[in-house]
């Protein structure tokens, strides 16, 4: 069943075109990892799932309905959509329960006994059931990531976004949140990921889409695409990051 | 004429500056409920709303505050409605200090990182809930140690209260000072007691200021 | 006095408002230059000087901050005399203004300073420059141009602050409209017409001091995307 369907979108910033006709669909359940040089579109395109950004045309459809200002309320692409972003963006002025708790309490105004059983469960799926009542700075930069994780989680989305959640990283702290992403998937999670991370896309990801030029370049399973690269861009451009 | 002894004319300066204070907390109290009403405004969708807040900010911002206090006071007069000095003053330094205040305070709320909008907006928040429960909770930590700072500014402005007429710490000080010709010691004294009255409040806002740099919010 | 307004009786007291604004603008202008000349040196001194010396500045720079621009005035001009040493009153706004905007700008500039200085003043110290010749050449220029806008901002508080010096009987804007208001009694006019006379001050210095920068700064404009 496709979830994410995206038709000829195409955006640009004034005169620059970033999006030249994206075509994409992603199935429920399926890990999709987007790989591509810095400004090839690929968070723009990630931001347009989810309407950061406006797409200036074409369609987006995710679960049957169709994405644009007048018809998806920030409320009800939430319930679809969920995202974690390259630099965490925690709420620093509350604690890691409040952060996870603060939408579904907030925005759907659910039972605070329940929210914060739901929220323990998210956490303890992130192996952070011990920080509830940490304050996000008192946590490593990858334990951010995971509570970042755990909060969209919270609201119970169809589809993940994550944009390069592991490049404002330390290269040691990478391995915890990729293990977290890689049970989700295992769990039959849709995740659709911006990422550096060549391995992980490798190992993890159903599907790699390499983004060149506002365009999608090339697509396919991740074993071919890595081992038979089709055109020159993407020859030059897995040599340049292996 | 009368003997002034150094204990009297500091006696006097002391008492003096008992209004200094409360002219200040006059203007200060409502000068931040003035300024809280103009960041609101200034926040608003309307375009005209903004713009006029704006330009009252410009407008108390790039005029000397000696002219807002003449305006005023004699403003009142010609318009056929004498007021005191003391009124003339309060309401010129509570409207100088909105026009503060309120730049200050929209600082604090753009200084919020674009960030939390964005996460709050994917959490499926709207304007006035991310504004309430992401946006003002973190401008209102960024806003004290300026506030504090800006507290020092109103202690200062105050001393222009002199120059209508009304008594305070530096209007004591000129009367003093006609009376026992020790101008040395008596604008010592008067700055001393300025000083007193502000370098806390500057140690303060620079603590503040240190704290929330500490704690990574700067 | 009726309620209406008439600016016509402000007619003939053009000389005096054109002498007014003179000396305003001399006053900014001459103590622009000494306050921001001064609060280099300040800042300098209040880094890399003997512990007294930076002690000594402090301490001047705290109480400057801390205590009312008249009153700083009033000690000058009222006050020192007392100690034998005799100003007139334009030479006391000159003093005065100077040691306010100095005082000030010095902080701001020592902010500039160390944000830039560590890198620069490595560098500098790596091609055998002294720590002057690093500031002269390579810190001073960068940390002026990042604190630029605070200092304009400064620089035109201590010229709105300069009506006070009218209190000392410098014939400035401030003096000008307190003379004419006392022969035509119409004051509201009067300073209604001398406030919008500093507010076009305080837009013509932030205009020309952005044109300025923009000449003296003009290595950062390929910075600025």
């Amino acid at each position: 069943m496709t979830l994410v369907y995206v038709d000829n979108v195409h955006k640009a910033f004034g005169d620059l075109k970033v999006l030249k006709g994206i075509n994409l669909s992603v199935a429920q359940g399926e890990v999709v990892a987007i790989i591509g040089r810095s400004g090839s579109g690929k968070s723009t395109l990630l931001r347009c799932l989810n309407q950061l950004e406006k797409h200036d045309s074409g369609q987006i459809t995710i679960a049957d309905k169709q994405l644009d200002a007048a018809s998806m309320s920030p409320k009800e692409l939430s319930e679809n959509v969920g995202m974690v972003f390259q630099s965490f963006n925690l709420f620093p002025h509350k604690t890691v329960g409040e952060n996870v708790c603060l939408a579904p309490l907030v925005v759907r105004g659910e039972e605070k006994a329940e929210v914060e059983k739901v929220a323990r469960e998210v956490l303890e799926k992130v192996g952070l059931s011990d920080k509830y009542g940490a304050y996000p700075a008192q946590l490593s930069g990858g334990q951010q990531q995971r509570v970042a994780i755990a909060r969209a989680l919270a609201m119970r989305p169809k589809v993940m976004l994550c944009d390069e959640v592991t490049s404002a990283l330390d290269p040691e702290l990478v391995g915890e949140v990729l293990r977290v992403l890689e049970a989700l998937a295992a769990e039959g999670m849709t995740l659709i990921l911006v990422t550096h991370e060549m391995s992980f896309a490798r190992d993890v990801a159903d599907r790699v889409v390499f983004m060149h030029q506002g365009r999608i370049h090339e697509e396919g399973a991740p074993s071919e695409l890595f081992s038979n690269p089709q055109t020159p861009e993407l020859k030059q451009f897995i040599s340049a990051v292996l | 004429m009368i003997e002034f002894t150094f204990w009297d004319i500091l006696r006097n300066l002391l008492l003096a500056t008992r209004w200094t204070i409360v002219l200040s907390l006059i203007a200060f109290v409502g000068g931040a409920t003035v300024g809280l009403l103009l960041t609101f405004m200034r926040l608003s969708s309307n375009r005209w709303l903004q713009r006029l807040t704006s330009l009252y900010v410009d407008l108390f911002q790039g005029t000397p505050l000696l002219m807002q206090l003449f305006l005023i006071f004699f403003g009142a007069a010609a318009m056929g409605h004498p007021i005191s000095a003391w009124l003339a003053a309060s309401i010129a330094l509570t409207l100088f200090t909105s026009a503060f205040l309120c730049d200050i305070w929209r600082g604090c709320l753009e200084a919020v990182a674009k960030g939390q909008w964005h996460a709050s907006r994917v959490l499926g928040m709207n304007y006035f809930q991310t504004m309430r429960h992401v946006i003002l909770p973190q401008a209102l930590r960024l806003s004290i140690p300026p506030t504090v700072g800006f507290s020092v500014q109103v202690i200062k402005g105050t001393a222009l209260a002199s120059i209508i007429g009304f008594v305070e710490l530096t209007k004591a000080g000129t009367m003093l000072n006609n009376a026992t010709f020790e101008p040395f010691t008596i604008f010592a004294l008067v700055a001393l007691l300025y000083f007193a009255l502000c370098y806390p409040l500057s140690c303060y806002a620079r603590y503040l200021e240190k704290k929330l740099y500490d704690a990574g919010l700067r | 006095m009726g309620p209406t307004l008439d600016f016509l009786t402000l007619l003939p007291y053009v000389s005096e408002l054109l002498k007014g604004f003179t000396t305003t603008v001399i006053l900014t202008v001459v103590t622009t230059l000494t306050g921001l000349s001064l609060a280099v040196a300040v800042a300098y001194l209040r880094v890399n000087a003997q512990p007294w010396v930076r002690w000594g500045l402090g301490g001047y720079v705290e109480v400057t901050r801390n205590t009312p621009f008249i009153v700083q005035l009033f000690f000058i001009f009222f006050g020192l005399p007392g100690l034998g040493i005799k100003i007139d009153a334009i030479t006391a706004a000159f003093i005065a203004m100077t040691l306010n905007l100095a005082a000030y700008s010095a902080e701001i500039l020592r902010a500039g300073i160390s944000a830039t200085a560590k890198g620069q003043l490595e560098a500098g110290r790596a091609l055998g420059m002294t720590t002057l010749q690093s500031y002269r050449h390579v810190v001073l220029v960068p940390a002026f141009a990042r604190v630029y806008p605070a200092l304009i901002s400064q620089s035109i508080i201590v010229m709105l602050g300069s009506a006070v010096v009218s209190q000392i009987s410098v014939f400035d804007l401030t003096y000008a409209a307190n003379f004419i208001q006392s022969r035509n009694f119409r004051s509201f006019e009067v300073y209604l017409l001398i406030t919008l006379v500093y507010l076009l001050l305080a837009f013509g210095m932030r205009r020309s001091f952005m044109l300025v920068g923009k000449r003296v700064f003009a290595y950062q404009q390929g910075e600025q995307r």
